[in-house]
């Protein structure tokens, strides 16, 4: 689809690049605590569920500490989701004028799922003492409902971007009618929404697990080091194949519908079949140079027999063509293969606990665990990078191009650099604040920590 | 009313909401700023923010969200324009948005008191800097300085007598809807000193803001004719339900009571926000862009109305339960 190239290919070239830059830092710092939104209320409810019921306390303990993490990460999220919303206008006014009114649909809907997440959040961390041990458990299930939701809105809004539908133009290039149901269910909402929701709690899983199995390689072998261990790494272990499949899919339906996109993670520079499957490497006009190639699985992968063709980048018009090749070509590969080690990780975790009851005892097992939860985050960031970088030079695939999008306001580079110095700030108090709250525990026992829902003690009395 | 007209009703609720709650939240800090700089004198109104404004703020602050998203959804070349002219002040309340929610958050979980002074400084100087900048954005609209096609001027539009004030009026009326909520928070916690602290405080702020609007009405009078004109004309009633409002809350006030106070304050801020509304209508931009113009398709407006319509009936309720059980001291801090 052409672009309509209505408004002047204005903005200067260093707008758009300082734009791209911080809108992407601030994205990825965001998703980070948003997938803890997402996905830490159902482990700490399961913590909870295990604690009420098996009367554990160790459980309960876990549940409690990780509400109280949550109180943090989550005030961090809801700044920087506050920034992006921001963002939207401060650096790209023309896409909201012209497309808001069809892809604003899924925030509009995103807003219900914040709110309602937003106010259980706070009933579940603040009614631990007062609440009946059960209506207090009850309270935390909106906030996995809302989670999902939320995601769902908000991925549904860059499914559009990438497979945009729904809407009508009139001459001028103004939406004049819109269907809300075709631009939520667009054809990517299907594989990336659940993608994402299996990332976020594939981090949050791996992530937690990590912190617990870097105590146990400290010598803290309790139970609740055990448990803190054993109930994340479980949800872990169950997402990461399901993910691996959906992942496969998104790829196939890349191939089809964004196939510039795909020529560009694969290296793929001649249409044609039995197209190599390149592992690593750096992309050359002449081919992949150093990579591991493995003839015919490319086609095989997309269409079940080498006999498929997949285009290459020789049929997109240059000025359509993504940019940073090895880069997104690297970007995806490190997701697919971080994906695969976790998978083995999972199943090394779930074989010794079927045939043991017992995690492994090697500390191999436990430093393997330990990285994974930074795995899994670089893995979400190369995900977004291969989605987001690997749809450039458009905005919204087909209709408008990122730099009709971007704002003729003065100053970019700088807010970028003030927000680079702002978010150093934010993540070094966020894991600050983490870390001696950690301390306290092992220390003095869960009591002696608030979060930021809990005037501190002193105060209090 | 035409679809558009109601989807902007439907902004200016949530403008409301976000005002009353969001706007009693960016005052508690004020307060917080104010109460000095001596810890331990400054402890005990501290403890009565702190413990009212924690179970609330993320809630509350959800409604800034709902006006972004329903601005930019139901009113897309709106937003645009505004982002595009007023991007100085929005970024500056943006900046005071972050540090302002991590100061808080941080503040709590840290144990020296150095880096706690340090986070409860952040937070209380970015609840005054943040409405005021917000305060700014909303004058600078009203006066008309934001033109339809965007990219107007990005500092005369705001650097103005009217944005100025208006920016000093929101924290103004911030601090006042503050204190008359914290009178009551300090006697459900049985703390006659503390009411009477803030009681002081209500009625001191009442006065400032009061300046201040008159202030800025003489303001609208030269900078925003338009505005003006519908003010004092079909926004009338309005406008004097509100002075109603503020007299009567310092009449209760100067004579020890303690009825309706709540009410009153809400009551005073509703009718200049509506006034406001009223004065500008039928333009989202006096005099640049009408609703109409500005307005999205009927089925964006229909989905907005079905988001509005779940609101209701699932968020309103929820927020009520928050409200009373953080009410009933149901949702207490641990000890
Ligand atoms: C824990 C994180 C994680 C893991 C292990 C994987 N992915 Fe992924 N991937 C993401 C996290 C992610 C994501 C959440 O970052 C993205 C970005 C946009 C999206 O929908 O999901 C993504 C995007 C994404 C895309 C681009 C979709 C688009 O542009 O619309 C493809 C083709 C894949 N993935 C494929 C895979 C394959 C084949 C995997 C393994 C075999 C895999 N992913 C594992
Ligand atoms: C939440 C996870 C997301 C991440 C980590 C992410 C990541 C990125 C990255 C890396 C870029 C830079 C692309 C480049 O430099 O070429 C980018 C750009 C952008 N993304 Fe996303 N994205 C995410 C989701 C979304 C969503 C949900 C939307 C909107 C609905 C969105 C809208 C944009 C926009 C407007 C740009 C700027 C234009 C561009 O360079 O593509 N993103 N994002
Ligand atoms: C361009 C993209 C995005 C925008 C504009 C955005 C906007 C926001 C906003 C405004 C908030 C604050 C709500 C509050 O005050 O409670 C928020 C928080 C949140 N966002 Fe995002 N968001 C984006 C991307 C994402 C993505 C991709 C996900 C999920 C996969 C996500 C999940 C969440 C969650 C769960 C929260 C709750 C706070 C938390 O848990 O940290 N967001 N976001």
């Amino acid at each position: 689809m052409p672009s309509l190239d209505l408004l002047p290919v204005a903005a200067s070239e260093s707008n758009l690049l300082a734009a791209r830059e911080q809108m992407a830092f601030t994205l990825g710092f965001h998703i980070v605590l948003s997938c803890l939104g997402v996905a830490l209320p159902a482990t700490i409810l399961v913590a909870n569920w295990v604690g009420l019921k098996k009367r554990d306390e160790a459980a309960m303990e876990l549940a409690r500490r990780w509400s109280k993490a949550m109180a943090v990460t989550f005030a961090v999220g809801a700044v920087t989701g506050t920034v992006l919303s921001f963002e939207f206008g401060l650096l790209w006014p023309e896409f909201m004028d012209r497309f808001g009114a069809a892809f604003g649909v899924a925030f509009a809907i995103e807003g219900i799922f914040f709110f309602v997440e937003a106010i259980f959040l706070a009933i579940y961390i603040y009614g631990w003492k007062r609440l009946s041990p059960w209506a207090h458990f009850w309270s935390g299930v909106p906030m996995v409902i809302t989670g999902i939701g939320g995601a769902f809105a908000v991925v549904a809004a860059n499914s559009w971007m990438n497979q945009p539908q729904g809407f009508t133009l009139d001459a001028a290039g103004k939406v004049v009618d819109v269907e809300p149901l075709k631009v939520l269910f667009n054809p990517a909402t299907g594989y990336e929404v659940p993608h994402m929701l299996l990332a976020a709690y594939m981090v949050v899983g791996f992530l937690v697990a990590s912190v617990y199995a870097v105590g146990m390689l400290k010598g803290r072998r309790d139970r609740l080091h055990k448990l803190g261990l054993v109930i994340p790494l479980t949800i872990a272990a169950i997402a990461t194949p399901v993910q691996l499949f959906v992942g496969d899919t998104a790829a196939r339906e890349v191939a089809d519908h964004q196939p510039a996109k795909f020529a560009a993670m694969e290296c793929i520079q001649e249409t044609g079949t039995d197209q190599t499957e390149y592992l690593g490497g750096v992309c050359t006009d002449e081919g992949v140079k150093g990579a591991i190639g493995i003839p015919g699985l490319d086609s095989f992968l997309v269409g079940f027999s080498t006999d498929t063709k997949v285009i290459g980048l020789n049929e997109i018009p240059d000025n359509e063509e993504p940019p940073a090749n090895t880069f997104l070509h690297l970007s995806f590969d490190a997701m697919v293969g971080i994906g695969t080690a976790l998978l083995g990780l999972g199943a090394w975790f779930g074989f010794v606990w079927w045939r043991k009851r017992d995690i492994p005892q090697t500390p191999w097992f436990l430093r393997a665990v330990a990285v994974s939860g930074a795995g899994a985050i670089v893995a979400l960031w190369c995900g977004w990078i291969v989605t987001e970088v690997g749809r450039q030079p458009w905005i919204v695939q087909g209709y408008m191009r990122t730099s009709e999008a971007v704002t003729e306001a003065d100053g970019i580079w700088f807010s970028f650099g003030l927000v680079l110095l702002l978010y150093a700030g934010l993540g070094t108090g966020a894991i600050l604040v983490l870390r001696s709250m950690s301390r306290r525990w092992r220390e003095q026992g869960a009591e002696s920590v608030e979060g930021p829902y809990a005037p501190a003690e002193e105060e209090a009395t | 009313m035409s679809k558009a007209d109601a989807a902007a009703a439907i902004l200016w609720v949530g403008a409301t909401f976000y005002a009353l709650f969001g706007g009693a939240d960016f005052g508690g800090g004020f307060w917080d700023l104010t109460a000095g700089w001596d810890d331990e004198r400054g402890q005990r109104p501290r403890d009565v923010i702190q413990r009212s404004l924690t179970p609330v703020w993320e809630a509350n602050h959800v409604w800034l969200i709902f006006v972004l998203v329903v601005l930019w959804t139901a009113f897309p070349p709106a937003f645009s324009a505004i982002f595009t002219t007023l991007y100085v002040p929005i970024a500056l309340a943006a900046l005071g948005i972050v540090l302002r929610g991590a100061g808080f958050a941080f503040r709590k979980s840290i144990v020296g008191l150095r880096g706690r002074r340090a986070m409860g400084a952040t937070f209380a100087i970015s609840s005054v800097v943040t409405p005021f900048f917000m305060g700014a954005v909303v004058g600078a609209i009203a006066a008309g300085n934001v033109p339809a096609e965007g990219n107007g001027d990005a500092f005369s539009s705001w650097l103005a007598p009217l944005p100025l004030l208006i920016g000093a009026m929101f924290v103004a009326s911030g601090a006042y809807l503050a204190a008359v909520f914290l009178v009551g928070d300090a006697r459900r916690g049985g703390d006659e000193e503390m009411e009477s602290y803030f009681e002081r405080r209500a009625l001191g702020a009442a006065v400032v803001a009061g300046a201040f609007a008159l202030a800025g009405l003489f303001a609208l009078h030269s900078e925003a004719r338009y505005v003006f004109d519908r003010l004092t004309a079909e926004g009338l009633p309005l406008v004097i339900f509100s002075l109603l409002c503020g007299a009567a809350l310092l009449a209760v006030l100067l004579r020890g009571g303690r009825r309706l106070l709540r009410p009153l304050a809400a009551g005073a801020v509703i009718a200049v926000i509506w006034g406001w509304g009223v004065a500008q209508f039928p333009y989202l931009l006096p005099t640049s862009l009408r609703i109409d113009q500005a307005a999205a398709p009927d089925a964006t407006m229909t989905i907005v109305f079905i988001v509005f319509a779940v609101a209701a009936v699932v968020v309103l309720p929820s927020l009520g339960l928050l409200y009373t059980l953080a009410q009933k001291d149901l949702l207490e801090a641990e000890h």
